[in-house]
């Protein structure tokens, strides 16, 4: 096999030196009826070119993003992607590292680390951010269950406005430690959380609320009134936010959050049919200790030089087992290396340009495509990258149709219980001639 | 530049104004951002990201690298971790705009290859494990590890034996098992190990009883060791109604020579990121996809990829526990052990484990008269040796660890599993060339010599790395999570 180097003579010399014969010979503790006869089902071996030939194959029947103008959002977006980032994560010394427990030879992990610990935390307000989690929505769940043993209680409340995905994959984690969720509603109008049915939820059972910012139809949620809710029970505010509108919204550490997550898809990694990107986790200086997964610290060596190494490790599973405060051991470093990347040769001023360029394209197509008879806004409240629109026509079909003239569209919200809803992105990443174009054809087929 | 020296954070290399990349003009009609926001929501000041150039990007993130083994550095003996090469080629095949540039809510028929290259791979796996169906949701190890339990519960549950709430994990378990059980609200029944190494048999009969939802094995375990008793332990578990899970992170050993599901086990979850050779990242993207039998396919976490005729489309299981993450897991990541698989084919793949099973037990044939082996046998792909020999020259195993760095060796893992005092766990893989086998046998027992004349290179070790040792516990004591420009050179 070409990735096994040892020789014929190499081999035969090592079983001898063994005082063995054979290559069976080391399986002699296995027993004889545990053991497995014939051929394994898989194919193969293919050559590298047979296989790139095959993967070929297997791309060219889909379609991508290279030859489709995307109009598709709801947790991944076509977003620029420097041309820097692949050539630094492709590197051997961060590719092929394991997590840096050696921290001497492996300070080129951890400073990267902690400079996207710094990076998250500047983003989100926040006094420490972990250094990173599976996704988005696994890190609310967390998020969840750290906020019950934070406070020993059993409840969260959730926004109907939450990315239904996200919904199940909370759902499917708290149900199995038994912690209870209630939904607030969604106002009809501003297609936001209704602050005016509030009161009848259980505030004082509740471990923490959860507002996605902006929520799933792209609205932005008034947060204040949640914040004085909760905090007036002596729950905590989890915040589930979109790193993209970080760059002109005001952030949740200055919105009184004591948990932010996110899904960092948008920040430098491909869209990759859903994965690998990465779960950011951010919470205060007071709760540190309750937060999951793995964290860098700064410290010194034994000269005094600043050093990096994980740190906090108590919290973890290799030290703590039944009692660590989560499970997770392997985590999304290398997207949050090319995270990281982006962030800094974006930079301040590029980092504002992606979010304002987003929000002045998404505002302009909402007004184009508003202009086609049949088509209205379902919701009041104001949008960020992401809109929905309502029209009484079969989304699915038109898609179908808009595939045919190189457009990928909105998002069909009939999967997700609403019928006549559409929900569009707008990245930087699209021209106005694009959207003029998809405007146009959109109005051909609706009439 | 040096290695020895100092690299700034890349905060530290800002400069009021400078700007790295930069985005087109913006062509569309503006309007002003108060009309489409309100002032309130906005933030004043923007988040303090550096003011760089793309150059001084590329240097801050080539010389970070320049002070980090990796697996394409040089030797990487982690045990239970299997370091082995990650193909080149694979980065290239995931790069393929038709697999990175898709995304996970278009049409089914657009993306009929991905879902195949789903489908395939997933048969794949249970053909690997001799069990029936795959869920690739999980992110990573542990992952699978709770979406397996999740499974196993949601089936106890579903035939009315939701009592059933104690799962058996054996002392030398990794710490993951008894984590991801509480994450379920399992009660965790500590296994004793016997004299060989395996699990205590007759412990595990008194253990076992009607509350008993499963047992989780690593088999080889994490010495390194074939349970000899796998088909018994087996049948205790399943007469006492509990279900068998086993952990992945050894399966480098087992390729094509035995079928966990063949022994007995319910559950399976594979490290991509071990056997199947996706890159570790640093500490991630791994996969840890879910295989289990028939009876427990109907709970699997979805969505799964279904063959119709011939077409591939995802579907719900009829019992799912759900879903464990959006979308449909690390998909680029998957994808490379896809590729890994076909360029082995089935005898490969068998060769791949003998191999590391060879190198294992060559290595460990050359180091036991200067270390202790706690257990003399032959073992599978890794070993554990003991240290404890060396406390009487005042050197630790974690001295031998840093002292490795100084040769050019990352350091095994040290002082895991619980079980053996002052543990050197080692796992070569089957990658490694017999040159660099030898060369680290010779490194070890010169350690080993220097550690009884010259204890102090150990305990001061390491000397040639890019930074001496590190003060963990100051970091631990006065935890600094985050850069601020303000605390800069207050050291």
């Amino acid at each position: 096999m070409r990735y096994l180097p040892l020789t014929k003579d190499e081999q035969q010399e090592m079983l001898a030196s063994l005082g063995l014969e054979k290559i069976e010979d080391l399986f002699q503790d296995i027993p004889a009826e545990a053991m497995f006869q014939g051929d394994l089902d898989v194919p193969g071996p293919l050559s590298e070119a047979e296989l790139v030939r095959h993967f070929r194959e297997l791309a060219g029947k889909n379609k991508d993003a290279t030859q489709l103008v995307s109009f598709l959002g709801a947790g991944a977006y076509d977003h620029l992607i420097p041309s820097i980032i692949k050539h630094i994560v492709g590197r051997g010394e961060f590719l092929t590292a394991y997590t840096p427990y050696q921290p001497e030879i492996t300070q080129g992990v951890l400073q990267s680390i902690f400079e996207y610990q710094t990076m998250i935390c500047e983003l989100t307000g926040m006094e420490a951010s972990n250094a990173s989690m599976y996704d988005g929505a696994s890190a609310l769940a967390e998020a969840c269950l750290m906020a019950c043993a934070a406070t020993k209680r059993e409840l969260v409340i959730l926004p109907a406005t939450l990315h239904p995905e996200w919904q199940a994959v909370v759902r499917t984690y708290l149900e199995n430690q038994d912690v209870s969720i209630v939904f607030m509603p969604q106002h009809a109008e501003t297609g936001t959380v209704d602050l005016d049915r509030l009161a009848d939820l259980p505030w004082a059972e509740a471990a923490c609320v959860v507002v996605q910012q902006p929520n799933f139809f792209g609205l932005l949620e008034d947060v204040a009134a949640l914040k004085a809710r909760i905090h007036e029970a002596k729950g905590l505010l989890v915040m589930a936010v979109d790193p993209i509108s970080l760059s002109l919204l005001k952030s949740p550490g200055e919105l009184g959050a004591d948990i932010v997550v996110g899904d960092g898809q948008s920040l430098g990694q491909a869209m990759g049919y859903g994965g690998p990107a990465f779960g950011f986790f951010a919470t205060t200086d007071k709760l540190i200790r309750r937060m999951p997964g793995r964290v860098v610290g700064e410290t010194v060596d034994a000269e005094g030089k600043r050093a990096f190494v994980l740190t906090l490790q108590t919290r973890e599973q290799h030290i703590r087992r039944e009692k660590a405060t989560s499970n997770i051991c392997s985590n999304q470093a290398l997207n949050a290396l090319a995270a990281t990347i982006y962030l800094s040769v974006l930079g301040k001023q590029g980092f504002r340009d992606v979010g304002y360029q987003c929000l002045q394209k998404a505002s302009y197509m909402k007004q184009r495509l508003l202009e086609i008879p049949g088509l209205s806004s379902p919701f009041s409240a104001p949008t960020f990258r992401e809109f929905a629109v309502r029209g009484q026509v079969d989304w699915v079909e038109i898609n179908k149709r808009l595939l045919d003239h190189g457009f990928l569209g909105g998002l069909p919200l009939a999967r997700f219980g609403h019928p006549d809803l559409v929900l569009f992105s707008v990245t930087e990443a699209r021209t106005k001639q694009e959207i003029d174009d998809f405007v146009s054809t959109l109005r051909g087929l609706i009439q | 530049m040096t290695l020895r020296a100092d690299v700034p954070l890349i905060f530290e290399r800002s400069t009021p104004g400078r700007r790295g990349y930069r985005l087109p003009e913006l062509d569309v009609p503006e309007t002003p951002l108060e009309e489409l926001i309100p002032q309130e929501y906005l933030r004043t000041e923007p988040p303090a990201l550096p003011e760089v150039s793309e150059l001084e990007v590329v240097r801050h993130y080539t010389q970070l690298p320049r002070r980090n083994h990796g697996v394409d550095v040089g030797f990487y003996p982690l045990g239970s971790c299997t370091m082995k090469y990650n193909p080149r080629v694979h980065e290239d095949l995931v790069s393929l705009p038709g697999l990175s540039a898709i995304h996970p809510y278009q049409p089914e028929e657009t993306v009929q290859g991905a879902l195949e290259l789903i489908y395939n791979l997933s048969e794949h796996l249970a053909a690997i494990a001799g069990l029936a169906k795959t869920s690739l949701q999980p992110a990573a190890g542990a992952h699978g590890e709770l979406s397996g339990l999740m499974v196993i519960k949601a089936y106890h549950n579903h035939r009315g034996e939701g009592h059933r709430t104690e799962m058996l994990v054996p002392d030398s378990a990794h710490g993951t098992n008894p984590a991801s059980c509480a994450m379920v609200g399992y009660k965790v029944v500590e296994v004793p190990s016997n004299e060989r190494g395996g699990v205590d048999v007759e412990a595990l009969k008194k253990l076992v009883g009607p509350n008993t939802a499963g047992l989780m094995l690593t088999n080889p375990n994490t010495l390194g060791l074939f349970d000899e008793n796998i088909c018994q332990i087996a049948q205790i578990v399943h007469e006492a109604g509990g279900l068998l899970y086993y952990d992945g992170a050894n399966a480098n050993a087992i390729m094509g020579v035995v079928r966990p599901g063949d022994t007995g086990f319910d559950v399976v979850h594979f490290n991509l990121h071990k056997t199947f050779s996706t890159p570790h990242g640093g500490g991630g993207p791994g996969a840890g996809p879910i295989v289990v039998s028939e009876k427990l396919a109907p709970f699997l976490p979805g969505p799964v990829v279904q063959k119709d005729g011939d077409q591939f489309r995802l579907v719900m299981p009829e019992h799912s526990v759900g879903r464990v993450r959006s979308f449909y897991g690390n998909f680029l990541v998957y994808a490379k052990a896809y590729a890994y698989i076909l360029s082995h084919g089935p005898q490969g793949l068998r060769e791949v484990s003998a191999t590391a099973v060879l190198n294992a037990n060559y290595v460990m044939n050359k180091l036991k008269d200067v270390f202790e082996l706690p257990y003399e046998r032959i073992c599978m792909h890794e070993f554990v040796l003991s240290g404890s020999h060396l406390k009487k020259y005042g050197v630790r195993t974690l001295d031998l660890a840093k002292r490795l760095s100084d040769y050019g060796f990352h350091a095994p893992t040290v002082y895991f599993p619980l079980i053996v005092d002052e543990a050197i766990m080692i796992e070569p893989t089957e990658t490694e060339a017999k040159s660099t086998l030898d060369e680290f046998i010779e490194v070890m027992r010169q350690i080993a010599e220097e550690a009884k004349e010259n204890p102090e290179m150990l305990t001061s070790a390491p000397h040639n790395t890019p930074v001496k040792r590190v003060d963990e516990a100051r970091a631990a004591r006065h935890p600094v999570l985050r850069w601020k420009p303000e605390a800069s050179g207050e050291q």
